[in-house]
């Protein structure tokens, strides 16, 4: 609860700080809480069930496109278009998933980098010219709830947060269920869960595909939220942005939902941050050293402090 | 015809180079029992370190390139002592992930130094043979021929020495390594050492043949980790015909889908892990 009010916090400040000339921050944040989702969707997986997943910026851009073409292409409403943001990577990782999750360790990495690299060379290829292939897709429409177009810094920020602390609670319940006990065994001891008689696999796959769900919606709000009304696969889909969600999660705290977002918090601002420090430090280019310090950074804390920033939550949660 | 033998020649000699990627993976599973993310980075560290100490140190061309492999099998031993052996005990996603790390950190360090793209000078030799109506260059006959030179040496190095055996067996079981009285903190070095050794001997190999930059490392490293999962995770023969594989399909299927040359790896990898995720030589899983 005590972490839910900072997660709220977190995101409502910044409505009342970035204003006027400091709204490039507020739409920062903005980016932050949709990253936080794809992070939290990932806790899911890497941190309480165990399972790497190298394909989550595949889902992400999956979801964004599905909404893109649904509501350019097709012209539909763009909250189908966020619906099916949805539903095409939970279908996608349905298909993908059963043989799949049979896979452990560096056998799953490679079969989700795979997926993650098939799925990033296809939006680059436009195929049936529905995705404008390394050019993407533009003039996105907005959202629009009771009458009100969802088209400026703060009403995007508002829809992003609201949406974040709802898939937060869900996510935080999810944990805190049976189900969400059986997830936490069965990354502690798979034997000993199978030896129930529970099914591996399935409830693996469950995961799997409630994950690829959430990281699909953040991608639909990422194509309606996006300053530019643009979408293109570098941003939405690359194999670096899978990694960049790793990193999120393990410097947060793999078994922690607050973790997630504090992740998406670091990773998201580093690079700020370090323009902000190139003003004390002579550095050429300061952003040479954004990928040295994600690794620096990633080993360190898996090294020193496996848990990350933020220590495990959950009334179960231990090991 | 000619056009078909014209492309089985092109992906071989790829797929050889992808083979010498994929045996250094190899070597790193069989002896350390790690996948190392950061293979192809290494591969990219010997081609640029080769440029380095050719264009700009005024080395001979043959003497940067064996500096270069020895430079980087230098980096591979510092990656061990210090991103691996500490995580030693940790899982295996753990050390997956801080392959990853290092990889990036290879990466950047050479993007900060440059982000220019640079070719070797082309091996000595004629520039073209005529085969059976198709052409094929002498990078090609020079990788092909040093390439399973390499692997060779590699597999019986493994096979016929103490110290090769030592090293598979340290793999198997790391205690009975140590009640046998051998001490094995120098043995996982030399293990990251040498497979660093043979990603930078691709890399210096395919540098006269395309551009190298700071970027290629992990294009190529998944190459050839699509190529050693393919042929089976530690074995080296399929590795190479892992590499061989991947190599003829590329470019043979780039010239019937065009756009999804990356794919093609990828798609046949996933098959494979599907349906025999031994992989094509694998014995055991």
């Amino acid at each position: 609860m005590k972490r839910l009010l900072v997660l709220v916090a977190l995101m409502c400040v910044p409505l009342i700080v970035f204003r006027g000339t400091m709204s490039y921050y507020l739409s920062l944040m903005t980016m932050t809480g949709i990253s936080a989702i794809v992070a939290i969707s990932l806790n899911l997986l890497l941190g309480y069930t165990g399972q790497i997943s190298l394909c989550h910026a595949a889902f992400f851009g999956l979801g964004a496109y599905a909404a893109a073409i649904a509501s350019v292409n097709f012209g539909l409403n763009a909250w189908i278009g966020l619906g099916l943001s949805c539903l095409l990577p939970a279908g996608v990782a349905l298909l993908v998933g059963l043989p799949t999750v049979r896979l452990k360790e560096h056998y799953l990495a490679m079969a989700t980098l795979g997926i993650g690299v098939i799925v990033y060379a296809s939006l680059r290829a436009d195929p049936f010219g529905a995705t404008g292939g390394p050019g993407g897709i533009f003039a996105i429409p907005s959202l629009e709830l009771m009458g009100v177009k969802i088209d400026n810094d703060i009403s995007r920020h508002i829809l992003v947060a609201a949406v974040l602390v709802v898939v937060y609670v869900l996510c935080e319940s999810l944990i805190r269920s049976r189900f969400g006990a059986l997830m936490q065994a069965m990354h502690a001891s798979p034997k000993a869960v199978s030896s129930l008689g529970i099914d591996l696999e399935a409830a693996k796959l469950k995961v799997f595909v409630l994950s690829a769900a959430l990281a699909g919606l953040a991608g639909g709000l990422y194509c309606f939220c996006s300053p530019l009304a643009y979408i293109n696969p570098d941003d939405v889909a690359s194999v670096m942005l899978s990694v960049k969600f790793i990193v999120m999660v393990v410097i947060g705290g793999s078994m922690s939902l607050l973790g997630g977002f504090v992740g998406a918090l670091a990773v998201t601002w580093l690079p700020e941050i370090l323009r902000a420090a190139s003003a004390w430090v002579p550095l050429a280019n300061p952003n040479d050293f954004e990928t040295v310090i994600y690794g620096v950074v990633l080993i360190a804390t898996l090294l020193y402090a496996p848990q990350g920033l933020i220590k495990p939550g959950g009334a179960r949660a231990h090991g | 015809m000619s056009a078909l033998l014209q492309y089985l020649l092109t992906g071989i000699g790829i797929g050889t180079l992808y083979a010498l990627i994929a045996a250094g993976f190899c070597l790193t599973y069989n002896t350390s029992g790690i996948i190392n993310f950061a293979q192809g980075e290494f591969v990219m560290l010997g081609g640029m370190m080769a440029v380095w100490l050719h264009q700009f140190q005024g080395l001979p061309l043959a003497m940067s390139m064996v500096l270069a492999i020895g430079l980087t099998a230098l980096a591979g031993m510092a990656v061990e002592r210090l991103a691996i052996r500490p995580a030693r005990g940790s899982g295996m996603t753990t050390l997956i992930i801080i392959t990853i790390g290092v990889s990036f950190i290879l990466k950047a360090l050479v993007g900060v130094v440059t982000k220019d793209e640079f070719q070797l000078p082309a091996l000595p030799g004629p520039t073209a043979v005529a085969v059976l109506g198709a052409t094929i260059t002498v990078q090609t006959l020079w990788i092909l021929g040093l390439g399973f030179c390499i692997v060779l040496a590699l597999g019986l190095f493994l096979k016929y020495t103490l110290l090769g055996t030592t090293l598979r067996a340290m793999a198997e079981d790391r205690q009975a390594i140590r009640n046998l009285g051998v001490e094995s903190q120098a043995l996982p070095i030399l293990a990251f050492g040498l497979s660093a050794a043979i990603g930078a001997a691709a890399g210096v190999l395919i540098t006269p043949l395309t551009q190298m930059s700071w970027l290629k490392g992990t294009e190529l490293g998944l190459k050839g980790f699509c190529a050693a999962v393919l042929g089976g995770m530690g074995s080296l023969p399929g590795a190479v015909l892992g590499g061989l594989v991947i190599g003829i399909a590329e470019t043979c299927g780039s010239a019937v889908f065009s756009g999804y040359k990356e794919v093609i790896a990828f798609t046949l990898v996933l098959v494979i892990l599907y349906t025999r995720p031994q992989g094509l030589l694998g014995g055991r899983l």
